[in-house]
């Protein structure tokens, strides 16, 4: 492969990745709010809110006819006067906690939020148990050192080995 | 403490089975999406009727006759519907049931021509072309059945075509046992 070929290789690959992470292409034009205040405020509502048809992909980001209807209603509720909050529990009430991208903290998700810390907790502490009873054991079951005599026998022994 | 150790592994084991039993059933739906509306008086809406369909509009109002209904939301470009639709009719005529239609996200003459080319089974029909209803409704696609009870309460959601399995074992089960709500 010539090095050019290799730079046009790198060239488009480069071009590629910045038309993933560009702009979001699903929202077309004729939907958008002539305020760019609003507009920007209905944009960020609509990436927390969950397409119900396409599972994994906000409201801004999903081609769907059912997204395209709920982001025009983001700006229909938004230019009737309705904050952020009503907004996402006008689609709550209709869609259940489903339509948002970020799952509340409430008793049905908590262990959903609270196991990890649990079960690290748990891993914790029996390592630490495990350890704390390795280290006494270690102290208490190892060989008794030699008195004097024993010492002094060892070292006649050694001495004899040593000597030709 | 230490006997107490010593069982810890089955604990866990026999709760994780527990978890992995539940996640095996297979009559549990992890993509289903439950109605928010059960139990709850269905939205109040009125709309345009579908003209040349015979059937006349549709609205809240309409609805307030004290009797169990079916509410499908169809279209003519879906094909599910066109599968469910010969079901839906047989169980209008002979559960006796009034079955009211909205026409979702559809053009009422593509309406109007898919009614008359396989028959129309609907009481009243309602226009939505532009998803106003629908999203009252928390209706993700067609089609879709609510059963609402004489109060005018919706009871049970269907999401997905009719099939005879789901309406002898789901849905006139539960209308019996509606209307019967309602004698005693």
């Amino acid at each position: 492969m010539t090095n050019r070929s290799l730079l046009a290789l790198v060239l488009a690959a480069l071009i590629n990745c910045g038309l993933a992470i560009g702009p979001s292409l699903a929202v077309q034009p004729d939907e958008m709010l002539d305020d760019p205040q609003l507009e920007a405020t209905a944009r960020h509502i609509s990436k927390q809110l969950r397409c119900v048809v396409c599972q994994n992909q906000s409201l801004d980001d999903s081609d769907a006819g059912v997204a395209k209807d709920m982001r025009l209603k983001v700006r229909e509720l938004l230019v009737q006067g309705q904050d952020e909050a009503s907004i996402k529990q006008y689609f709550v009430d209709r869609y259940g906690d489903y339509v948002l991208l970020k799952p509340p903290f409430d008793w049905r998700t908590a262990p959903l939020w609270l196991l990890p810390i649990i079960l690290l907790a748990i891993a914790g502490f029996g390592l630490a148990v495990a350890l704390r009873r390795r280290g006494r054991g270690g102290a208490q079951q190892g060989p008794a050192p030699l008195d004097a005599s024993e010492q002094a026998r060892l070292d006649a022994m050694l001495q004899e080995d040593s000597q030709p | 403490m230490n006997r107490w150790l010593f069982f810890a592994p089955l604990a866990i084991f026999v709760v994780l089975l527990a978890v992995w039993a539940w996640g095996l059933n297979d009559k549990r739906d992890p993509n289903a999406l439950p109605s928010q509306l059960i139990d709850k008086a269905m939205p109040v809406f009125a709309l345009p009727d579908l003209a040349g369909s015979g059937s006349p509009s549709l609205a809240t109002s309409d609805l307030d006759d004290g009797q169990v209904k079916l509410l499908n939301f169809f279209a003519s470009w879906c094909v599910p519907c066109r599968i469910e639709h010969p079901h839906l009719t047989t169980l209008a005529k002979e559960a006796k049931l009034p079955v009211h239609g909205i026409a979702w996200k559809d053009k009422p003459e593509d309406a109007l021509a898919w009614l008359q080319a396989l028959g129309n089974p609907y009481t009243r029909i309602g226009v939505d072309e532009f998803n106003k209803v629908g999203l009252d409704f928390g209706t993700t696609g067609v089609p879709e059945t609510f059963i609402v009870d004489q109060q005018g309460r919706v009871r049970y959601r269907h999401q997905g075509p009719l099939d005879p399995l789901i309406i002898n074992e789901t849905i006139i089960p539960l209308v019996l046992a509606l209307r019967a709500e309602e004698k005693s």
